[in-house]
């Protein structure tokens, strides 16, 4: 495979969700596909295919145990609970039964698991996530019995560009990590396994890119982690930026320097979070703390509420990875798109608009009492700036009742989400009553622009450059500036360079969003002068509508930072 | 038949690097162990993956049924195991 493309090859662009840093260029190297089991397969007589499957099993078993030994902690954990899979009795139970009721051995093999594939993907959650576990486990398991090449990573001897379906951490364990240049899979989001481990090692990579197994081979590939984007056969010229953007993006990951504009307008970058493991990733010095912890993710998939005793060990365990640093923590959001068996109302005839965030405590007002006692009690023991807000506030009677009960319980910093139009119309009442005010764009929108946020068909609708919900942004970051009190930008819009310039100009102080995507942010807002942003949130609010909003913005990017970032 | 209830104490419930504990234990017993949860039928308490089918999160209370010599002894342990946070 050579590293430079056929001349007639044009560049080709490529975009998905980039989750590690940096850029690289290299040639690609494909995964093998998963083995396809041949239709009717032929089989010989069942006692011997059985005999044989078990046995190839038992070896698949063997590898993985013997690769975890090899491996960092959390991988072993891992490959050993693939090795289980691979020699589990109830799959070779199921195997057994259909290869005596005369299928095929590796078709046997493919429909039981098939089985358990279907039962975890309808359970969701964690365990359809191991899903892709247990498909690498059939791929190795068909491979041997169809004796065709494991899929899996190729030895590698010199740094190469990645590309696969899907990386499983098994196939992670065999990679030859520093020969790895890059990588990009066709599935995947930026919580998969693959986005974890490349943002872990710092390795360019981007998930979720459509059409990447289609590409004519052989194929060099630029990889831009920070923008997002796959070049295909890179240009001269192509190859040249993506090796500037490298090196500038190195800079800014290695710069620890508080996020400001160009001229030193202080704004804090701060992280989106859920559970202790997303803490551990997002410590890092050029982020500067917490913005969003969400608390729900604690209190999902179980029969009754964490204790407070058990509530305040987690914050206490997310407080230690931000010593001297602020963490903002969401009391619980049930309802609607997350609900929960122990606190939210069945049969709510419109989830969206019942009883849900701060109006659980509504009906179960032990919930709250039990949260704001344990983050209290965690905020004590640790050396850390705790803030917490109460999510779903649409007065200030609401947002005055949970300050009181909030400093009742002895927490220092109070503040309010404001989601509900209501709430923006009413930012300065509200926010005299706080601390502070955090915007949720998501729900702001969705409650705005009445259209569903999980709707592909009203996305136009949700966008977040519709001038009406920038309109509510500005009145309540107006209320702020009036009352000279913190107002944060939580919701995806804080995590879109462009859109973080004009919440910078509307006079916003802190913008919180997933890890990865701070580098971007601080990289433009460095890039450009309070007053530029001031012009560009001016042009956003003036646009006609929200693809105008964001060309006029996008127009008033410096040419440099614009092509740093692939916008 | 010995049968014995446990509450499960690991914070990320059977799930992981617990069940996978459990399940080598319960193979490493030589015994047929079975564990189920209220309203589903008992399955292979060998089984990595229909113990993980069970869904099973911190706090559920499981039954665990198994029979031949030492079973007593052999659920006395699998039942402290699982009441240990294997997660720390």
């Amino acid at each position: 495979m050579s590293d430079d493309a056929p001349m007639t090859n044009t560049a080709q662009l490529l975009t998905g969700t980039g989750v590690g840093r940096g850029t690289a260029v290299a040639g690609a190297v494909f995964i093998s596909p998963s083995p396809i089991v041949p239709e009717n397969e032929e089989s010989g007589p069942p006692e011997v295919e059985i005999a044989r499957v078990k046995q190839i099993m038992a070896e698949v078993a063997n590898n993985l145990r013997s690769q975890a030994q090899a491996s960092s902690k959390t991988l072993a954990d891992v490959l050993h609970a693939a090795a289980a899979m691979a020699e589990d009795p109830a799959l070779m139970d199921q195997i057994t039964t259909s290869i005596e009721a005369g299928a095929g051995p590796a078709t046997a093999v493919d429909e039981a698991v098939n089985h358990f594939a279907k039962m975890f993907q309808e359970a969701g959650g964690y365990l359809a996530e191991r899903v892709t576990d247990l498909m690498s486990v059939r791929h190795r398991i068909i491979a041997k019995i169809l004796g065709v090449p494991e899929p899996g990573i190729p030895d590698l001897t010199e740094p190469k560009i990645i590309i696969a379906e899907d990386l499983s951490p098994a196939d992670t364990a065999a990679l030859n990590l520093n020969h790895v240049a890059g990588i990009v899979t066709e599935l995947g989001g930026p919580t998969s396994h693959t986005a974890i481990i490349a943002g872990q090692l710092g390795i360019p990579c981007i998930v979720g890119v459509k059409g990447i197994l289609d590409i004519a081979r052989p194929a060099t590939v630029g990889v831009n982690a920070v923008a997002g984007n796959a070049i295909i056969n890179p240009s001269a010229a192509q190859k040249e930026m993506l090796k500037k953007q490298g090196e500038k993006l190195a800079k800014l990951v290695q710069d620890a320097t508080p996020a400001a504009t160009q001229d030193g307008h202080r704004i804090d970058v701060l992280a989106n979070i859920g559970t202790v493991s997303d803490a551990e990733r997002a410590k890092d010095a050029s982020i500067g703390g917490v913005g969003l912890f969400r608390t729900e993710i604690l209190f999902l998939r179980r029969q009754s509420a964490p204790t407070k005793e058990e509530q305040a060990a987690t914050y206490g365990q997310v407080f230690d990875q931000f010593p001297g640093q602020k963490v903002v923590t969401r009391t619980l959001d049930a309802g609607a798109d997350k609900p929960l068996t122990f606190a939210t109302l069945a049969d709510e005839e419109n989830p969206a608009l019942g009883v849900r965030g701060f109006r659980t405590a509504r009906v179960h007002p032990n919930l709250l009492a039990d949260q704001l006692a344990a983050l209290a009690q965690a905020a004590n023991t640790k050396d850390v700036d705790s803030w917490v807000m109460a999510p779903m506030i649409a007065t200030a009677g609401e947002a005055r009742a949970f300050a009181d009960q909030a400093r009742a319980a002895g927490i220092q910093t109070v503040g309010v989400m404001i989601e509900i139009p209501a709430a923006a119309l009413r930012a300065e009442q509200i926010l005299g009553a706080v601390d502070f005010l955090s915007i949720g764009t998501n729900d702001l929108a969705q409650y705005t622009m009445a259209a569903d946020r999980l709707s592909a068909d009203l996305v136009d609708l949700t966008d977040k450059w519709q001038p009406a919900i920038l309109e509510l942004i500005a009145a309540t970051a107006a209320a702020g500036k009036k009352l000279n009190k913190p107002v944060g930008v939580c919701g995806e819009s804080a995590g879109d360079p462009l859109m973080a310039l004009v919440l910078t100009g509307l006079g916003i102080t802190s913008l919180s969003m997933a890890p990865p995507a701070t580098i971007a942010v601080r990289y433009l807002l460095n890039q450009h002068t309070l007053a530029q942003c001031q012009e560009m949130a001016h042009a956003a609010r003036t646009a006609a509508d929200a693809q105008k909003a964001r060309d006029a913005v996008l127009n008033l990017i410096d040419p440099e930072a614009r092509e740093t970032l692939g916008l | 038949m010995a049968q014995r209830q446990a509450q499960i104490a690991s914070s990320s419930g059977l799930h992981a690097r617990p069940a996978q504990l459990f399940v080598q234990a319960a193979v490493e017993t030589g015994l047929p162990v079975t564990i189920a949860v209220a309203g589903k039928e008992p399955v292979d308490a060998r089984s990595i993956l229909s113990v993980m089918g069970l869904g099973i999160s911190q706090g559920t209370t499981v039954e665990l049924a198994a029979e031949g010599e030492g079973a007593e002894a052999a659920l006395d342990r699998l039942v402290e195991m699982l009441e240990t946070n294997l997660d720390e």
